[in-house]
């Protein structure tokens, strides 16, 4: 019984967390100009919400995210770069706040695994067809049989 | 077939197998607890009213020479009711000063509740805009953090702190660094 | 009363679970034709217990039992009747029931349809649908049963989360587990030819049309969680990279992979290792879908709520099915060199590009999920991985496959003649590099890259596919133009071809030339967008069934001209105390306006946010036509084979034998 209140309140308090950041957020911040605009939201929406499940800075109606989001689009127009403003994130928030996570040696596996997978994929398949091609003389005569049986499998089938 | 295929058949189960055991682990890791990124570093600068005196300012440096805690609440937040009465028993323990940082919060109704709940914090620092939080990295109240005696943060606990959170954690560290401090005051 | 009897009726849908595991097998090791029969008559029972389950928690819902937990949790006597329905599958619990009850109606769509099949491969297929439904029921029972009872009985219910109170929700999960559990047929085929050593041109006949249904509903689920996502949570993305979103998307892009693997080993014989090993990671990634959705061991906006027991459960389940069907693929897979030989320039080697184009895009999506957690777990720090990681990795990979896939329809099987291609496919490539390149000129005059490459892809695609038609629709020498030519599949095939490009240039438009402004509005304020004029008049009060709702009034002009009213609200659920927009939208078959309310800024004023969403539709009419497409192939003749009894016993002592 204990348990099962303790799991009630849990889940309440899990919703009661949840029930702020599900509202659309909009803020009416004006930009200095759209240039600006554009830079921020993108910038901010690359930038996870350290409260929330998984939203980004733009998408989360979370009070932490409201405030680094105008935070972002203050330093947006203070002209600061882009690189300053993920510092100012990363110094205070961890990486964990990086949608895209900065090249390094943890990362390495992240950025260079997809690079490899593509080369290692296409190389495979050059090698297979190539060899499979060069031994058509070769193995022609093994799977004879094979092709028979083949044959007639498919052969009974469409018949059926 | 030579043994040489074999092996490659094998190694969509070895690949399986290794994630396996990652995702084994991930079931006892929890994603949402964050370290502060903020470890190893000071105190960050600030200048800001004490809560019950609004002549007077603190800066970081009122909050060095002891190791301490750090506490963020406010009257808003609903864990930080639940975790104040422990507060209180560890203030009343005096091993370890409790400095409070009240968290975007609303001057009047703080100092109440303090007056009617009790008073655990050595120092209350009133953030009211949450710049303070901002530095530290608070992404939501409570959080407790404990730094040494020159004022470095050294480790960040996301939610309420009650005495298993105190014994199992934050009391050891406390008291590792206590030896700490001592040492190089004895030096 | 009537939960119990749901409960079970639950375990006696296991316990015929676990006869069809256990009769028919080793019926077919003892070559004892009547107990391999039983597999029919046990999948019927199951699927009958299990479905009987199913309307038991549907009707507690519908009487508002809150006596039952699972009821409780998510049901509210002010709930549409509707919804109270969707809610059977609206948690943890349900939703668990109602993929197992997906899982059991596949097998006895097996077992019905399956009459032209051997029959001990059949009774091997179901017996192995049973064993993953015998692994989810005890799942179920043991550690999260939706019959639970409360004590003391609740007066009212929690309500049902609103997010999940919109029709797009009612359809979205079923779809979608539907497609997931459809895979296992897939996996139950590959490991019954695996288990009797027919790696064959049969085998892959058989299960080629499963794996098409399942890939449809599979489409399906995607595409209406994506619609939802768009025109419910308010932020008018449509695809957000979340774990959960691509714990969904990787089964598809293997299933994808697996629909053509499956066309080469049906009609050439080739391939069939790696249409087994396809099989498997298609289920395998449906089982760690669940697994992620359901451990919490990745902080996603979708996740049930997490429990470590549970999580170990389906660790478990998912390392003896993965664990053990990729053990047998390792000791039985073909040790026969496939037959069939083929040249560089030939359907097959392009079949295969695209193939691994899939799987290693798959594997990128993959790679991007666990990461995190990888980290973690090494004790390394805490990192995202996000939008930014897979827009930036997963788009080049998938550019690189379209071009591919605009040269299969038009190759021929063994060898194509490379001047034959280059004569079809030269016309279209520069049509659509021409086309590709004016695009960002002829809309905003700046050039992107993006564009450039998203819009020639969908053009190189688009033409391709035509050209494909052509072929088979083109005079020959014995007969004139003729439509009837094109057989179903490759109507099938033609129309997802089509599908895909129109996706691509949704995608591509609504992520490159979105307009967005977040501005304060009330009666009498007006902003523009895009050349249309937003004219806010009034804000109304609106009374749902269980909301109260603000409803801002916005006329949208354009040209002096009024085009619509839009009616954006902002609703406050009663019970559950949580505030949800509901945008406003007008659509178009090229551009989408997005109304969104914000929180009041002042006593008449809100917060306003409008969007412009150019051809965003079109990204989920392509996939209507994929899934149209899907349909058509799963529906061609061949794929209906009647088998008379006679054979049937021939067959089936010939495999006995």
């Amino acid at each position: 019984m204990r348990s099962i209140l303790k799991m009630v309140s849990a889940a309440a308090l899990a919703l009661t967390l949840a029930g702020g950041a599900l509202a659309t957020p909009i803020d009416t911040y004006e930009f200095q100009n759209p240039d600006n605009q554009k830079r921020a939201i993108t910038l901010a929406s690359e930038l996870r919400c350290p409260q929330c499940q998984n939203q980004n800075l733009v998408d989360s109606n979370s009070p932490v995210a409201r405030d680094l989001r105008l935070e972002v689009y203050k330093m947006v127009d203070d002209g600061k770069t882009d690189d300053e403003i993920v510092d100012f994130m990363t110094t205070r928030y961890g990486e964990f706040v990086l949608y895209k996570p900065k090249f390094e040696y943890k990362t390495l596996v992240l950025w260079g695994g997809p690079v490899a997978l593509f080369l290692i994929g296409l190389t495979i398949v050059f090698m297979f067809v190539r060899r499979q091609r060069g031994n058509v003389t070769k193995e022609v005569a093994l799977s004879e049989e094979d092709q028979r049986q083949l044959d007639e499998l498919l052969k009974r089938n469409q018949q059926k | 077939m030579s043994n040489k295929r074999r092996i490659i058949l094998f190694l969509p189960l070895i690949v399986f197998l290794g994630m396996g055991i990652f995702l084994y682990k991930g079931l006892f890791l929890n994603p949402e607890q964050l370290e502060s990124a903020l470890e190893g570093k000071p105190i960050p600068a600030f200048q800001l009213e004490k809560l019950e005196n609004q002549g007077e300012v603190l800066t970081e440096k009122d909050l060095v020479g002891k190791v301490a805690l750090m506490n963020v609440w406010a009257t808003w937040c609903p864990s930080c009711k639940y975790e104040h009465p422990f507060l209180m028993r560890l203030a009343r323990q005096n091993i370890v000063p409790v400095y409070g940082i009240n968290y975007r919060d609303e001057r009047g109704p703080a100092i109440m509740e303090l007056a009617r709940e009790g008073d655990p914090y050595a120092l209350n620092i009133y953030d009211k805009d949450g710049r303070l939080g901002l530095d530290l990295g608070v992404y939501g109240a409570p959080e407790t953090f404990i730094i040494d005696h020159k004022g470095i943060i050294r480790y960040r606990h996301a939610g309420p702190v009650d005495q298993r959170v105190w014994t199992d954690t934050l009391l050891p560290m406390v008291q590792q660094l206590q030896a700490e401090a001592k040492k190089d005051g004895a030096a | 009363m009537i939960p119990e009897l749901g409960h079970f009726s639950l375990i006696i849908g296991l316990a015929f679970a676990v006869l069809l595991a256990s009769v028919p097998l080793i019926g077919a090791a003892r070559k004892d034709q009547y107990l391999v029969r039983y597999a029919w008559p046990l999948s019927y029972g199951m699927a009958f217990f299990i479905l009987l389950s199913v309307i038991a928690l549907a009707y507690s819902f519908a009487t508002d039992d809150f006596s039952v937990a699972y009821v409780a949790g998510h049901s509210n006597s002010q709930l549409p009747i509707f919804f109270k329905i969707a809610a059977v599958w609206g948690g943890h619990e349900g939703s668990l029931l109602f993929w197992v009850f997906s899982l059991s109606a596949w097998a006895a769509a097996v077992a019905m349809f399956s009459k032209g099949l051997e029959e001990i491969f059949t009774a091997r297929v179901l017996s192995i649908l049973a064993m993953i439904i015998i692994g989810f029921t005890l799942f179920m029972i043991l550690t999260s049963s939706p019959f639970e009872r409360l004590l003391p009985v609740p007066a009212e219910g929690r309500d049902l989360n609103p997010m999940l109170q919109d029709v797009g929700l009612i359809f979205h999960p079923p779809m979608l587990y539907l497609g997931y559990v459809g895979f296992a047929v897939s996996f139950a085929f590959a490991i019954a030819a695996l288990m009797s050593g027919r790696l064959d041109s049969a085998w892959a006949r058989w299960s080629r049309p499963w794996t098409l249904a399942a890939w449809v509903f599979l489409t399906g689920g995607i595409s209406l969680g994506s619609w939802w996502a768009y025109y419910e949570l308010g932020w008018g993305g449509w695809w957000f990279w979340d774990p959960v979103e691509n714990a969904s998307f990787m089964p598809w892009l293997i299933g994808t992979a697996l629909l053509h693997s499956v066309i080469v080993t049906e009609k050439r014989g080739a391939f069939r290792n790696w249409t087994v090993l396809l099989s498997i990671f298609a289920f395998s990634l449906s089982l760690l879908g669940t697994f992620i959705v359901r451990s919490g061991v990745l902080t996603s906006v979708h996740s049930f709520a997490a429990d470590p027991s549970r999580g170990m459960f389906i660790l478990l389940l998912l390392g003896l099915a993965i664990g053990g069907s990729l053990t047998l693929f390792a000791l039985r897979a073909s040790e026969m060199a496939s037959p069939a030989r083929f040249e560089l320039n030939s359907k097959e080697t392009f079949l295969l590009v695209c193939n691994v184009l899939l799987t290693v895009s798959c594997g990128t999506v993959l790679l991007g999920t666990l990461y995190p957690l990888l980290i973690d777990a090494l004790n390394m720090g805490k990192i995202s991985v996000g939008p930014p990681y897979f827009n930036s990795v997963f788009v080049p990979i998938a550019l690189v496959l379209f071009v591919f896939m605009g040269f299969g329809p038009i190759s021929r099987w063994k060898k194509s003649k490379l001047g034959e291609i280059r004569r079809q496919a030269l016309i279209p490539a520069i049509i659509a590099a021409v086309v590709g390149l004016a695009m960002p000129f002829l809309i905003d005059g700046q050039f992107n890259a993006w564009v450039v490459a998203g819009i020639a892809t969908a053009t190189w695609v688009t033409l391709m596919t035509l050209r494909a038609a052509y072929n088979i629709v083109k005079p020959r020498a014995d007969a004139d133009v003729s439509l009837a030519r094109i057989t179903r599949s490759q109507a099938g095939m033609l129309l997802a071809h089509m599908g895909i490009a129109m996706s691509i240039v949704g995608a591509t438009m609504v992520s490159n030339y979105s307009l967005e402004k977040s501005v304060r509005m009330g009666p009498g304020i007006s902003h523009e967008l895009a050349g249309y004029t937003f004219k806010y008049t009034e804000t109304k009060t609106v009374q749902g069934p269980n909301y109260v709702a603000k409803q801002g009034q916005v006329e949208v002009y354009k040209d002096d001209k009024m085009l619509t009213l839009l009616k954006p609200d902002r609703r406050q659920y009663t019970v559950h105390t949580m505030d949800m927009t509901e945008a406003g939208i007008d659509w178009g078959f090229t551009r989408d306006l997005y109304v969104t309310m914000g929180d009041p800024v002042s006593a008449t004023e809100f917060a306003v946010r409008l969007n412009y969403k150019p051809y965003v539709r079109w990204i989920w009419i392509g996939s209507i036509f994929m899934m149209i497409g899907g349909i058509f192939a799963a529906s061609d003749k061949r794929y209906r084979v009647r088998q008379s009894a006679k054979e049937n016993a021939v067959d089936a002592k010939a495999a006995t034998a």
